[in-house]
């Protein structure tokens, strides 16, 4: 049972400033962006845009300026735009980021910002890939729980301990920033890649689960958990701070000690 | 063009889509179309909590969560529906945790609960804690638990289909009083493969809509890009009447300026909202229940304070969230998404300084019309049989005139279910409805005439001055004049839309070809929104008139019903406004009679 919370006052003061504020200032900023249009040629090339931005705009908006504004063609995957929906990962400045999260400010705008697809999946058009492989490693680890025992008529029990146990790796959003990061998975594109293993994890340290060891078979194959040479590319590029190498290496450790 | 056949096709793979399919897919051939990959679609920014009279750690029972459901939505609520929701809540929360999903827990090992705004205890007299939780990312961990149980019985996903139309026959047919009528009959649905540019026909015995809200009429929301109000529009289209689209939830606590949610669950958790004066101003507005009362009220206090020279920052244009008073391991704790989103978006540290907030866009109420077993009706009464449609896309009528937080975690969950299983069920007895000869010439028509066009207007101009409008004269506050103004721009935006032009030509992704058609949408619907707006002339809810402060049940206690009409004169008259008829359609009463809404 949380404690209960004392009262707030009905009236406090508030430091000058407070919220922040005063004009938005503005900057200008180069992008480029890689095109692939097979429609139209087979070669990919670059695209150069000069734009006038505001310091709260993320890259997802001076690409959004782009297409509304300047090129229409421009293509990529966008939903929610707040991080959570997973559609726009992109390589920012040669690193995996969703564009939606990523502030211009915090970019270094005296030099021109790139925008690619991510790597190691077949670019589609401009930024879209084909998420297909992606999602076949994932449902390959049977990402789903699985439990042998009779259906409880209440909720089954889980101690707040089991269940922080694989809290981290829930927060997972499918965006494959972390997969499209790893060095192994540009060259071999069988291995499973860091997301299928975190959302392993995800179910192979959950206490209600009982196919644990059924996944770890699955990830003891040589794609598997094996091929990961703990370069920590994932563990940067994840948008929701999992640590996936950490994840990765709590597998491993169960493999080896058969274990959960 | 390529023709599938499934017993049943459901529209949209978010939460009231998937759980649809993984009923439907276990007992029949099904089909789900989704204009993005499942896992994009908004239920997963959904964060708070999910409401069900578990009293597992107080006191709770699903008649208390009715009567909130029926009070928070102004009385407007289908109380034989919201009985449904409640009641049904408790073996949907235990539905997901046998799923898998990681829910937060009492120190017993049961699901905790924390309080949510409007969700009392017996009937008003204080917050209960109803809202089973999975930190702040509820929705989030539903959504990815819906797609695992998908991927678990090998539903069958065409990923990236944006469905366009909807295809119907009329039969006549004659009611039971000796009077005819026009019977429509589902037969499929025509999608657009964003991969190839090809149109799909789905022949199906059961379609089911799933296809989520239409936030981006508004240009301050929570909503996600993609939600544009297809389904409805498409509905709409069709000749199926919309309910309620006058009530539009705006959401108190939208980050200032970005509109990006901030959960209630903050409040929840004991989170409070100061003006410029650092004043508590909720205990003005809401004395018993305070920061705690149900949205529309919490929202309209803010617009005040800031109209009343009480809000904050330069331009004095927001108020504060301030959880300053919470211990920064219980944020971290409850909180983590939302604190991060004040921190990565606005750069403010929510341990130590309040956040700037500003209500948001949020939540349609209405929707497309059904009954109890979410089967779509054509008029007050008439039901289309194999059509079902739940969710935000939906209006059931749950919600009434205000949704309660949580409510709609709940909606998807209940209703999704049921659609799934209806819509398998009809199909087992049902034929094939025979295709229309040439199915895909509407659609055809949509894409070409979007596509050929030459004018000179952008899509992207004409939709931002139409979410312009819709901020400045179809939100918190309205009145007839600001009303009338949203109707004289729309239909200069309708004009300046037939001029469009999109500058990608080509088959593949082509997504400029797709925000064109969106557009459509959008104004077509925003148009229905404000027609209804201006004819309810009180305040209830999520609406409100200034020109009618007040309630009035005598005039307005009946849901509205819109119907495409383009025979409807355009004579200014509240019944029919250029294109659209407005017809009621009385309120369903069991046990509570109207009451003052007070918190």
């Amino acid at each position: 049972m949380t404690a209960e919370i004392a009262e707030p006052a009905s009236k406090i003061e508030l430091p000058a400033g407070v919220g922040g504020g005063g004009e938005i200032p503005t900057f200008d900023v180069h992008l480029r962006v890689r095109r692939y249009n097979p429609e139209v040629s087979g070669e990919a090339t670059w695209d150069d845009f000069h734009l006038t931005m505001y310091g709260t705009d993320r890259v997802l908006d001076a690409l959004h300026k782009v297409k509304w504004e300047m090129d229409g063609s421009l293509s990529f995957r966008r939903s929610c735009a707040h991080g959570v929906c997973g559609s726009d990962a992109m390589r920012i400045n040669g690193r995996n980021r969703l564009a939606c999260k990523t502030l211009l400010k915090d970019l270094d705008t005296s030099k021109p910002i790139t925008v690619e697809p991510i790597k190691g999946l077949p670019v589609e058009k401009d930024l879209i890939v084909d998420m297909e492989p992606f999602f076949q490693s994932y449902r390959e680890v049977m990402p789903f729980l699985i439990n042998k025992g009779h259906e409880p008529t209440r909720e089954r029990l889980q101690s707040a301990e089991d269940r922080e146990r694989f809290d981290d790796t829930t927060k997972c959003i499918l965006c494959a920033a972390c997969t499209s990061s790893c060095p192994v998975f540009w060259t071999d594109g069988q291995y499973f890649g860091p997301a299928a293993i975190v959302n392993a994890h995800r179910f192979i340290f959950d206490s209600r689960d009982d196919a644990g060891d059924m996944r770890l078979e699955i990830l003891n194959d040589k794609e598997g958990v094996w091929r990961c040479r703990t370069t920590f590319n994932c563990s940067e590029a994840c948008p929701r701070g999992i640590q996936v190498t950490q994840a990765i290496a709590e597998v491993k450790q169960a493999i080896l000690s058969r274990r959960i | 063009m390529q023709v599938h056949k499934y017993d049943v096709v459901i529209v949209g793979a978010g939460g009231a889509g998937m759980r649809a399919a993984i009923e439907s897919g276990q007992r029949a051939r099904t089909a789900v179309l989704t204009k993005l990959y499942p896992t994009r679609s908004h239920t997963g920014a959904a964060q708070g909590g999910m409401c069900a009279a578990l009293a597992n750690v107080e006191e709770d029972n699903w008649e208390w969560h009715t009567f909130d459901t029926v009070k928070g939505g102004d009385y407007l609520v289908d109380q034989d529906a919201a009985e449904v929701m409640a009641k049904e809540a408790i073996d949907a929360v235990l539905d997901l945790e046998k799923m898998g999903l990681p829910f937060n827990r009492t120190p017993e090992g049961r699901i905790d609960q924390r309080r949510f705004g409007g969700h009392t205890r017996d009937h008003g007299k204080a917050p209960v804690r109803r809202a089973c939780y999975a930190a702040d990312r509820t929705g989030h961990m539903i959504l990815q638990t819906l797609y695992q149980n998908c991927v678990k019985h090998n539903v069958e996903f065409y990923n990236e289909y944006y469905v366009l139309d909807l295809l119907t026959v009329e039969e006549d047919a004659v009611r039971e009083d000796g009077t005819s009528y026009k019977q429509k009959r589902v037969a499929g649905v025509v999608s657009y493969d964003l991969a190839t540019g090809e149109l799909h026909v789905f022949q199906a015995k059961s379609v089911v809509f799933a296809s989520g809200g239409a936030g981006k009429v508004f240009k301050t929301t929570s909503n996600a890009h993609t939600l544009t109000g297809d389904g409805m529009g498409i509905a709409f289209r069709r000749g199926i009447p919309l309910e309620d689209m006058e009530f539009f939830q705006f959401h108190p606590t939208g980050l200032a300026g970005l509109g990006i949610l901030l959960s209630e669950a903050a409040r929840g958790e004991g989170a409070i909202l100061r003006n410029s004066e650092g004043e508590r101003f909720m205990e003005r507005y809401a004395p018993t229940i305070k920061d705690l009362a149900p949205r529309d009220i919490v929202a309209r206090s803010m617009a005040n304070e800031v109209r009343e020279g009480r809000g904050c920052g330069p331009n004095k244009d927001y108020v504060l969230l301030d959880l300053t008073h919470l211990e920064p391991a219980h944020i971290d704790a409850k909180l983590p998404d939302i604190t991060e989103f004040a921190r990565t978006y606005l750069g403010v540290e929510p341990y130590t300084e309040p956040v700037p907030v500003f209500p948001t866009a949020h939540y349609a109420m209405g929707g497309i019309p059904t009954n109890i077993e979410t089967e779509v009706l054509q008029d007050n009464e008439t039901v289309i049989p194999g059509l079902f449609a739940a969710g935000e896309v939906a209006c059931v009528s749950v919600h009434g005139s205000n949704r309660l937080g949580t409510n709609s975690l709940l909606d998807i969950n209940v209703f999704g279910k049921r659609a799934g299983v209806a819509a398998a069920e009809y199909a087992k007895t049902a034929q094939f409805v025979e295709l229309p000869e040439n199915p895909t010439a509407y659609t055809t028509d949509l894409l070409d005439i979007a596509r050929n066009g030459t004018g000179e207007e952008k899509v992207a101009q004409i939709r931002k001055e139409l979410q312009d409008t819709m901020d400045a004269n179809m939100q918190v506050f309205r009145t007839a004049d600001t009303l009338n103004q949203v109707l004289r721009d729309i239909a200069s935006f309708e004009e300046r839309y037939k001029r469009i032009s999109v500058q990608d030509k080509g088959k593949r992704f082509n997504l400029d070809l797709l925000e064109a058609v969106e557009l459509g949408f959008l104004l077509e619907l925003a148009k229905v929104m404000t027609v209804a707006a201006l004819h309810r002339e009180e305040s209830r809810g999520g609406h409100f008139r200034e020109d009618f402060p007040d309630r009035d049940d005598e005039k307005f206690m009946k849901h509205s019903m819109a119907y495409k009409d383009d025979h409807a004169p355009a004579d200014g008259t509240a019944e029919s406004i250029a294109g659209i008829r407005l017809a009621t359609k009385p309120v369903v009463f069991t046990r509570y009679e109207p009451m003052v809404r007070k918190y």
